[in-house]
This record gives structure tokens, C-alpha cells and sequence, in this order.
């Protein structure tokens, strides 16, 4: 099985999103130390370290779910930590996020759970259009037949695609993966994987993908970012960035391809 | 209970409760939802308080040769009293708990951060439409358990004397004013906004996986409890200082 990525245009004279010094700790640990990281408009930038890290923090600080103590996050030209409640709102409909528990309203059908960010935020639109827009995105993920199912029903990955659905029925310019393929096997992996691009070329995105899956790395990113002790120490291709002696990179690669 | 977060979770929710949009079709799935989760218990309660009481009511009066005073004294205690307080105790195990456990849930599994990168209010969405159900069913419950008790004292009067449902509701009645009536109507109200709010910021606040959400749920209805019989206190003690000024 191979995944190839499909032919896309990255614009580097459009940056989308630019953090900049950007600093956070958690009482006394300090878990983003000076991260600088610039994604262009149609990259996909995968933010490769181990678990527990802060990877995650620094998608949740582009987003306004949590505050940086220093530094600038400037996302599709707004530093996101000066803006109104409603800046933050509008902006936060142009930026979707997929969570590592893919996060779905438990209470809610799959149907229910695509329709509630359009019904919530979108008042003008049909029932025709919103079931439209169900129906173009639960086909992009490629669960057409789940639409009455109930999150509980399906499995780990299905989860994930329908939790990628959600965020893509706003039309996001920009996509932020949280672990896409944690606690997947290899198979549905690569599923996501495929759909990560796919979903790059066909709704036209920008992306920051956070992961310690080596092969969702290889596989998705135009530029990697090793992420380690709260900054980022190589950022190029995926050969570039493991081409080195530094014990540390090299060890996360041995590890996940020999080992 | 950081007094703190509490005073701004308190402050937030009457902000947020007078802006727009007003999410009124999940206000009522939420009474909706409230009222069917309560409704057996006070039914079952109401109406076993309602004989319990009249029982144990009658050798005492029964020694003054006062039973005639049986329904006004099943009036005063059932309306002023039992009829608001069991209610509001039996919301605070089964609803405050409800909320404080579904919130809870929904902070430690990233439900809440997911409503609001999609630009979604989750205070509005999930408290205000939680608190705000909540001080309108508990006080429609309560007047429901009100009239399922004095039933009760009904079955049990009957099966002694040849009192007629009539005669009964209208002795039961005929002590209470409308300072007592509007009384009991104030605590409900301030009983479902404490129900409310406390599951509700226990849940939201909660953290650390399911063992926080348990946590959440049994802080909620102690919280709810404790602070159910304070205002019971203060309520009635306010209520006595005007009747007689």
C-alpha cells in the first residue's frame, strides 16, 4: 500500500499562520520554550515528538483555547491572543480542529453532530443546504452509511473521519490534526493518512498535523517539524530531517522504523 | 469550591442568560428531559409523605381532640415545606447530579473545547439552557408533589373519617395566604437556580478522566444540598419578619 500525495500548490509568499517566540508553562513547567514555525497557504506542516511534549498545546494556543504567556500567534493575518470574543468566533470558523479523542457529541447522531456547527453558526441556511453539506462531507470521509449511527457505534477510526467531517462542513482554510492516528492500526492509519491528503488537495488546506507516527509523518507532511523540549530543533523534508547525528531525532526514528 | 470562580461562574451566567440568541428549543428538550428524570421519584415521595405525615400527625392532634385540624396542619406543612424541600433534595440526587456527571463527561472527552472551535458558545449553549430549565421544572415539579402529598394525606384522612375531597382541599387551604403561596413559589425557583448552577459548574470545571466526573457528580449534590437548606433557612426566616412587619 502506498499513499501518494496528489500534486498541490504551496504559496510561500502567503503565510497563514506565523507564531512567533511563542512561550507557555503550566505552573512551573515550561512546555513551549521559543517556537517560531511559519505554515504557507496549502502545506501540510506535521509537528513530529513524543507524547506528552506540549505538541498539542501549541494547536490549542493557534485556536484561543488556551493563552500564551509570551510570544505572537498570527493566524490568516490576526494575532489570535488580541482578539474580540466575535474576532476569535469568525476566525475560529475559518480554522477547523480534529481531536486526538475525536470528541463527538455522545448524545447527538452522526448526523446531528455534522449539522450542529452549520445549524449554530450558519442561520440562513436550508434544510436542503445543511443536509447538502452532510451528505458532500460524510462522502469525503467516506461514511456515507453512518449518517443515523450514534458515535458510540462506530469504531476508533470511523470516529476520527467523522470528527474530520465535522470541522470540513465549515469549509476551513486551515486543518489542525491532533494525533490523527493514535491508538489506530496500521490499516485504518493509513486510511487517515490518505484522507489527510486528500483532504489537503480537495478542500484546498493548509495544515499543522501533530503526531509521533513516524510513517503519518512520511506520509502526509510537505515539511516536518521535530519538536523537542519545548522548541523546535529541525524543521525541512522528512530525509532532511532525520539525515543527522543528533542522538535525540535519530533515536525517534530508529525507534519507530527498526525497532 | 474556589469562592472566586464560582462568583464569576455565577456573574457570567446572568450576563449570558439576558444577550442573545436565547437556544429556547434546548431549554425546553431540557425540562423536558429534567421533569421525565424526576417525575417517579416525586410521585412515589409526594404521595408516601403525604400518608406518613397525616399518620403520625393524628394521635397527636387526636389527644387534643383536633383532627379536624388535620388537613390545615397537611396544608401548611406540605405547602410551606415538605412539598418545595423534598422536591428540590430529590433534583438535587437525580438532576444536579445528571448535569454535573454529562458536563463532567463532556469537559474530560474535549466536547466543550470542540463547541467552541466551532465557534459555539458552550456556557450558553450548555449552562444557561441547563439552569434556566431547571428554575422553571422545579418549581412546576414541586407544585406537582405538593398536590400528589396532600393526596396522599387524602387517602389516609378518608380511610379514618368521611372526609370529602372537597371539604379536605379546602380545610387544607384555608390557613394559607398568599404570602406563603408566593413563598414557596421564590424558594423553588431559587432552589432550581441553585440545582442548576452547581451541577453545572461542578461539570464544567470538572477535570481528570472519569474519576473528575464522579467527582464532579457527588460534589454537585452535596454542594446542592447543603446550600438547599441555607436558603431554606433564610427564605423562611426573610418570609417570617415580613409577616409580622
Amino acid at each position: 500500500m502506498e499513499n501518494q500525495k496528489q500534486e498541490h500548490i504551496i504559496n510561500h509568499d502567503e503565510p497563514v499562520i506565523a507564531i512567533k517566540d511563542l512561550y507557555k508553562s503550566f505552573d512551573d513547567q515550561a512546555v513551549l520554550k521559543g517556537v517560531n514555525l511559519t505554515v504557507y497557504k496549502g502545506e501540510n506542516v506535521v509537528v513530529l515528538g513524543k507524547s506528552g511534549s506540549g505538541k498539542s498545546v501549541l494547536i490549542k494556543i493557534i485556536v484561543g483555547l488556551l493563552k500564551p504567556d509570551k510570544g505572537e500567534v498570527i493566524v490568516l493575518g490576526q494575532e489570535v491572543d488580541k482578539l474580540s470574543e466575535e474576532e476569535l468566533n469568525a476566525l475560529r470558523l475559518r480554522v477547523g480542529f480534529s481531536f486526538q479523542s475525536s470528541a463527538l457529541y455522545d448524545s447527538m447522531n452522526i448526523r446531528q453532530n455534522l449539522e450542529f456547527p452549520l445549524t449554530m453558526n450558519k442561520k440562513n441556511l436550508s434544510k436542503q443546504d445543511i443536509t447538502n453539506a452532510v451528505v458532500e462531507v460524510l462522502d469525503a470521509v467516506g461514511l456515507e452509511n453512518k449518517m443515523n449511527d450514534m458515535p458510540a457505534d462506530l469504531s476508533g477510526g470511523q470516529r476520527k473521519r467523522i470528527g474530520i467531517a465535522r470541522t470540513l462542513i465549515l469549509r476551513p482554510e486551515i486543518m489542525l490534526y491532533d494525533e490523527p492516528t493514535a491508538g489506530l492500526d496500521p490499516i485504518t492509519s493509513f486510511e487517515i493518512n490518505k484522507l489527510i491528503n486528500r483532504v489537503q488537495t480537495q478542500f484546498n488546506t493548509s495544515s499543522i498535523i501533530i503526531t509521533h507516527d513516524l510513517t503519518c509523518a512520511k506520509e502526509t507532511a510537505d515539511r516536518v517539524a521535530m519538536f523537542v523540549e519545548g522548541t523546535f530543533t529541525r524543521m525541512g523534508d522528512f530525509n532532511k530531517v532525520f539525515d543527522t547525528t543528533d542522538e535525540q531525532v535519530k533515536g525517534f526514528y530508529d525507534y519507530n522504523f527498526i525497532k | 469550591m474556589s469562592v472566586n470562580k464560582a462568583y464569576r461562574f455565577v456573574i457570567q451566567f446572568f450576563k449570558q442568560f439576558l444577550i442573545p440568541p436565547f437556544h429556547i428549543s434546548e431549554v425546553v428538550n431540557q425540562c423536558y428531559e429534567i421533569g421525565l428524570r424526576a417525575l417517579p421519584l416525586i410521585t412515589l415521595t409526594g404521595f408516601i409523605i403525604g400518608i406518613v405525615f397525616t399518620k403520625q400527625s393524628r394521635p397527636a392532634l387526636e389527644e387534643f381532640g383536633a383532627t379536624s385540624w388535620l388537613p390545615s396542619l397537611m396544608g401548611i406543612a406540605i405547602v410551606k415545606a415538605l412539598g418545595p424541600l423534598v422536591t428540590a433534595l430529590i433534583c438535587a440526587g437525580k438532576v444536579g447530579s445528571g448535569i454535573g456527571a454529562e458536563l463532567g463527561s463532556m469537559r474530560v472527552t474535549e466536547q466543550i473545547d470542540a463547541m467552541e472551535v466551532s465557534a459555539i458558545n458552550p456556557f450558553k449553549y450548555l449552562v444557561v439552557t441547563r439552569v434556566t430549565a431547571t428554575m422553571i421544572t422545579i418549581p412546576i415539579l414541586s407544585f406537582y408533589c405538593i398536590v400528589v402529598g396532600l393526596l396522599g394525606s387524602y387517602v389516609n384522612v378518608r380511610a379514618g373519617e368521611s372526609t370529602s375531597f372537597l371539604t379536605f382541599f379546602k380545610n387544607a387551604f384555608s390557613t394559607i395566604q398568599f404570602l406563603d403561596l408566593f413563598t414557596s413559589v421564590l424558594k423553588t425557583i431559587v432552589y432550581g437556580f441553585t440545582i442548576g448552577i452547581v451541577g453545572s459548574y461542578k461539570g464544567f470545571n470538572a477535570t481528570r478522566g472519569t474519576r473528575g466526573v464522579g467527582k464532579a457528580a457527588n460534589q454537585a449534590v452535596v454542594m446542592a444540598m447543603f446550600l438547599i437548606f441555607v436558603e431554606e433557612v433564610i427564605i423562611v426566616q426573610v418570609s417570617n419578619w415580613i409577616r409580622y412587619f
